[in-house]
This record gives structure tokens, sequence and C-alpha cells, in this order.
């Protein structure tokens, strides 16, 4: 196994959102839920018992108009990767071992099987990506055959969060395989969220690879965990050392000083 | 009608009485059963926590309740490691609450918990690296300690100990404790200080995260000096709570001051020591991450600088010094009010530690989450107080807990 893991190209799959192309509109959520059996309730008015993977942030500058300025902020899980590989904010504190950090993608693993719900994740996560089944996924009548086939549903009990699509990587692996290729293309995994965005705003990929254009947005400094080199990238809360792999694009200072906390004296860090 | 029990040379309420207090306690304790069985059967829906609160009423419950049982495995070493003798005389009862209050842990753990079923994955599949398996591995093994140095005193139960097997496994038992109190110190030493590990490891939560010695926060040395600390006073208090309902003094009060004493220096150590990290968290860590200490305390309806106040001077501070003054041991008002307010003060910085982390906002664009919990919470977490007062109550009826009752409160 291990040599098999030896012989497996390393992949660091990413995502950059520009913030001045995002809409705000939604299609990005409604993709996400929809590819991932994601379930919904009745009553969807609490937000903070609402099962969303990626959920959309609406955020303001503040000013009164004519200098009022509106963002919209998409927010996948950040797949943290830690102060070294692998140390990521949920997957350090597991006590089962529920989630795990993939070295040969750089996605964070959920393992439902093995969740037993003690939600030690979700006080651990500042980005409030992890969700936790309050109740068992109920879907309107007839729903249920419109499910993804290729993700599992999960139960009452135990927590869940954006995957990266990771079953569109082993379908991409798998198809890869049948044609008799050792890798996989850039437009061979794709996440939902990035084909269903009308702006065109998410570009989903791969930063080990040079020619994705994931990479060419956000020029990420390997030497320092990945930090942004792009003029207007950044990462949420990168003092914070989670090392996210999720970036941000964005031509306006307010929304990026948006990114992470400053001290009152403090000028903009980070981004350039 | 139940005299055969009760212990030679002790005088006990009449059956009836007994029976009416225990029906009325009995009564909560169905409560908190029928509102474990709702969470059990219907889940943590049950709850009004969210997708913002995922640890929120139980597991401060749980970090309490272990901080306030610290007294029995500080005293355990107080007696058995370093020689302090008198304390054989409130050590039963220093147990009999550490048992009570361990198990109250592992009950409230079984219901926090989305898949009970599944609770044993903990060990089978146990992550090193994570502080819960730590605390889940040192709590079940000191609960065992807990329980062993609990059935000696059931063995002293007059009736089992006229047989033969029983007295010796007794006797033998107390023979070897000192290994076992060992034991649950070394064991307790880790669970404490996991469980603030718990809180400190968060580097993605500014206001629990802590620098660290070697693997370990300053989260995890505080919470064992505090447990340390203020839960021989959790002790005192409890005593001091069962003499006033049985109206009889149980314990001599040489006893009680000599615990008194040391739990005061080791207060006004911790809370030198926690006022330091927190001068050190609110100058450095929180500023290196871009956050100024006001930031924690400030734009919410609940938090303020009042619970850092409060817990630092109030409950730190004040009841330290009385306790370390031979004035303040022994006038009977200040040494309760001290030991109150150190119980109080422990609980309250768990509170902090668990409900404030998960409040405060990291995001720039979010906003603080206050939460009130449901009554399915308020009684499953009241259930456990139920149950403690009801093991009380038998335990003091038919067992020999306090060996000084006797020569203190002798029968006509």
């Amino acid at each position: 196994m291990k040599q098999a893991q030896n012989h497996t190209k390393n992949y660091l799959y990413a995502m950059a959102i520009d913030l001045d192309k995002c809409t705000g509109c939604g299609a990005c959520m409604v993709a996400c839920m929809s590819e991932n059996n994601v379930p919904f309730r009745r009553d969807e008015t609490d937000q903070l018992l609402s099962m969303k993977w990626l959920r959309v942030y609406k955020l303001t500058n503040g000013k009164a108009y004519p200098d009022h300025d509106v963002c919209y902020l998409p927010r996948p899980c950040m797949q943290c990767a830690g102060q070294h590989e692998g140390h990521s904010p949920c997957v350090s504190v597991c006590p089962a071992t529920a989630t795990d950090y993939d070295q040969n993608t750089g996605i964070v693993s959920q393992i439902y099987t093995r969740c037993f719900g003690c939600r030690y994740c979700m006080a651990a996560c500042p980005y409030h990506v992890r969700l936790f089944n309050w109740w068992d996924p109920v879907w309107p009548e007839g729903m249920e055959k419109m499910l993804n086939p290729k993700v599992s549903v999960r139960m009452r009990g135990v927590v869940e969060k954006c995957s990266f699509c990771f079953h569109r990587f082993q379908q991409a692996k798998d198809r890869a395989y049948a044609k008799g290729k050792r890798d996989i293309d850039e437009q061979d995994y794709q996440t939902s969220c990035t084909q269903a965005c009308p702006a065109g705003a998410i570009t989903f990929g791969d930063l080990n690879n040079p020619s994705h254009a994931v990479t060419q947005l956000v020029k990420p400094d390997h030497k320092h965990h990945g930090r942004p080199q792009a003029p207007h990238a950044f990462r949420l809360l990168e003092r914070l050392g989670t090392n996210a792999k999720v970036y941000y694009l964005s031509s306006r200072e307010w929304v990026r000083k948006m990114g992470d906390n400053y001290l009152k004296n403090e000028k903009q860090a980070g981004s350039h | 009608m139940d005299t055969a029990l009760i212990p030679d040379g002790v005088k006990r309420c009449p059956l009836p009485k007994f029976a009416i207090g225990l029906t009325l306690v009995g009564l909560v304790l169905a409560w908190g059963v029928y509102a474990m069985l709702l969470c059990w059967i219907k889940g943590l829906n049950q709850t009004n926590m969210n997708n913002a609160y995922g640890f929120a009423l139980w597991i401060w419950a749980d970090l309490a309740v272990i901080a306030l049982g610290g007294g029995a495995f500080f005293t355990g070493f107080l007696k058995y490691i370093v020689g302090k003798d008198e304390l054989k005389n409130i050590i039963n009862y220093a147990v009999l609450i550490g048992f009570i209050c361990y198990s109250s842990a592992l009950l409230i753990l079984a219901i926090d918990i989305g898949q009970p079923l599944r609770g044993w994955f903990i060990f089978w599949h146990a992550n090193v690296h994570s502080m819960l398996t730590e605390v889940a591995f040192c709590l079940s093994c000191y609960f065992g300690v807990l329980t062993i140095e609990y059935i000696p005193l059931i063995l002293e139960n007059k009736q089992i100990d006229k047989v033969p097997f029983f007295h010796n496994l007794s006797h033998n038992m107390h023979e070897i404790m000192a290994i076992f109190a060992a034991t649950g110190a070394f064991l307790s030493f880790f669970h404490q200080g996991s469980l603030g590990g718990v809180a400190g490891v968060l580097f993605g939560r500014p206001f629990g995260y802590r620098e660290h010695i070697l693997i370990w926060p300053y989260t995890f040395f505080l919470f064992t000096w505090s447990a340390a600390a203020c839960g021989p006073c959790f002790t005192i208090c409890i005593t001091k709570l069962t003499e006033k309902i049985s109206g009889k003094k149980l314990v001599r009060d040489n006893v009680i001051e000599l615990l008194a004493k040391i739990s005061g220096w080791m207060l006004l150590t911790y809370i030198i020591a926690k006022s330091v990290d927190t001068w050190y968290w609110a100058t450095h860590t929180a500023p290196e991450m871009g956050l100024h200490v006001s930031h924690f305390y400030s734009n919410n309806a609940l938090y303020g600088y009042w619970i850092l106040f409060t817990e630092l001077v109030v409950c730190g501070f004040v009841p330290a010094i009385i306790l370390v003054t031979n004035g303040g041991r022994k006038n009977k008002f200040t040494l309760i009010s001290a030991v109150i307010l150190a119980a109080v003060g422990v609980c309250l910085n768990r509170w902090v530690m668990v409900l404030q982390v998960l409040a405060v906002p990291v995001l720039p664009f979010e906003s603080w989450e206050l939460y009130m919990p449901s009554w399915q919470e308020v009684a499953t977490t009241i259930l456990p107080v139920a149950y403690g007062i009801i093991l009380i109550m038998i335990s003091y009826r038919y067992l020999p807990i306090f060996p000084q009752e006797k020569e203190l409160n002798p029968v006509e």
C-alpha cells in the first residue's frame, strides 16, 4: 500500500474565487446541495441549523450611498493544511480519526461512518464549514430517486462538510485508468460549484501544476505554505496559520481587508 | 426497618423520612432521565445547540464536574503520597464525590455525542494527536480507579462486612490503596490537563488558543492546577452542606482547615499563573492574530470584562487570600464563602473556555453568537446532580463514610 502511494502523483487541489465576478446568485450553493445530497428541511429560516456545504456571505463596506459597496463571498471548506501539511484545525482534534488530510490531494475528508458526533471539529473550525446532522435527512416524496448515487447520504448525529467533490476526483482517476492515462487533466476533475458558476468566478485546479489556471491566478509560494503572491489574492484568516486552499481575489481593498483581523494601528498584511 | 444496615454507633433519620427525601430527589432524577431518553431517541435536535454552538452546556457541565471532582485525586495524593494522615477523615467522602462527578461526566458525554452507539470508536479508531482521545482514555481509567477506591467503602457496610471474604477483601484493598491513589493522581494530572488542552490547541479559535510548552498549551497545566486547587474546596463545600442537613459535625475542624490551607496555596499560585497567562495572551497571542483584547469582551449582551474580573479577582484572589490566612480559615463564614467562591470560579473558568470560545466571532464579517439551552439540556444537566444527591444519601445512611462521626456525635 505504501509502495503504491509512493507511485501516486501528489496533487494539491485548490480553489480561487474572484469576488469581483461573483454576483451572489447562489447557483454554486444549489449545485453543491444537489451534487452532494445535502439534506434540507421544510423550514430553513434558522441559518444556524441549515446544512450548506457552501455558503454565500454578503459583505458590505459599511459606507452610506453613494460610497456603499457590496461583495458576495462564497465559502466552501477551506481544506486547511495547517502549519505543517495535514495539521488542519479539525483533523488534528478529531478523536476518532473520522476526518483526515489526504496527502495525495490536499483534501480534508470526512468519514461519516466513523464519526460519532462529538463535534470537536466544529469547535475547532474558525470558518464554520462543518455542519452537524441534527435530524435524519428526509427528502420530498420521489426526490430520493434523484439523489447522486456517487455520494452517500449521511445519517443523524454525524458531522459533514464540503469535500471538493472528492467523488469526482475518484471518477476522474477511474476514467483516466480506463483510457490508459497516468494522469488526469485539469478539466477531468472540477467541482460542481465551479461548473455551476454562471459568472466563471470560481477556478479549481492543482497548485502543484504550474499550467493550471488556479496556480497562475494565485501564484502560491510553496515555501510559505502556499501563501498567495498574486496581486489582489488573499486567504481567509491567513494570520491564524490555517493555510487554507481556497483563495479569494478582489481588486477592492476593503474586501481584501475583510479577509482577516487587524489591529487598529496595523496596515493590511497578507495580500499585495 | 433498615437498622440492620446502618453502621453501629451512629444515628440516622427514620426510614419514612429518608424515603420521602429519596422520592423527591428521585422525581427530579426521573425528569432528567426522560429528557435523556428524548435526546437518545429523537436525537440532539432536542437541544438548542446549532452549527455555531457544537459545544454547549453539556461540555461545560462535563468540564466543571471533572474539575470539582478533582478533590478525590488531590486529597488522595496528599494522603497517600505526601503523607498528610489527618486527611484519612475526609478521603472517603472525597472519593465518593469524585466517583459521582466522574460517573456524571461519562453519562453526560454519552448523551452529548450524536451517535452514542459509536462511542467506543474513540478507543478503537483513536487519534493520538487529539486531546479528546487522551481525555477519554484517562477519564475511563480514572473512573475505574475511583470505583476500586469506592468498593472497600461499600464492603464496610455492617451486613456485607460480616461475610469473611468481603471483610478480608476490603482490608486487603485498603492495604494497597496507595497504589491506586498514585495511579489516580497520575491519570488525573493528564486528563485534567487534556481537558485544558481541548480549548488550548484550537489555533482557529483565538479566545481559547494558548502558546505551548512542548506539545502542551498553557491551559493544560492551568486546568490541572485549578482542579487540584478547587476540587478540595468543593469537597469541603459538600461536607459542610452534609453537616448542615444532617445537623451533625462529621469532620473535625483541623482536617477541614488543613485541606483548606493547602487548597488556598494551590489557588493563590494558580490564580497568579492564570493572571500571567491572561496577560500574555492579551498582549502577545491575540494581537499576533490581529485581535485586540477588547474584541473578546465587547459588542455582545453577555461577555464583558466583568466575567474576567469575577473569575480572577472575586472567585480567585479573594478566596485564595482568605484560605491562606489563619483567621480566614478559622472563621466559619469566611471559610464557607471562600470555598464556594473557589468552586464557582473554576466553573466560570470552564464556562468561558467552552462557551465564550465559540461565542466570539473569528471571521471579521461574522458576529457574536449567544445561546440559551433547551429544557432537555437543563434537565439532563440537573440529572447528575439528583443522581449524586441520591448516592450521597444512600452512602451516608448505610456506609461508614465519616470515621470521626461516632466520636463527634456519641449516641446516648
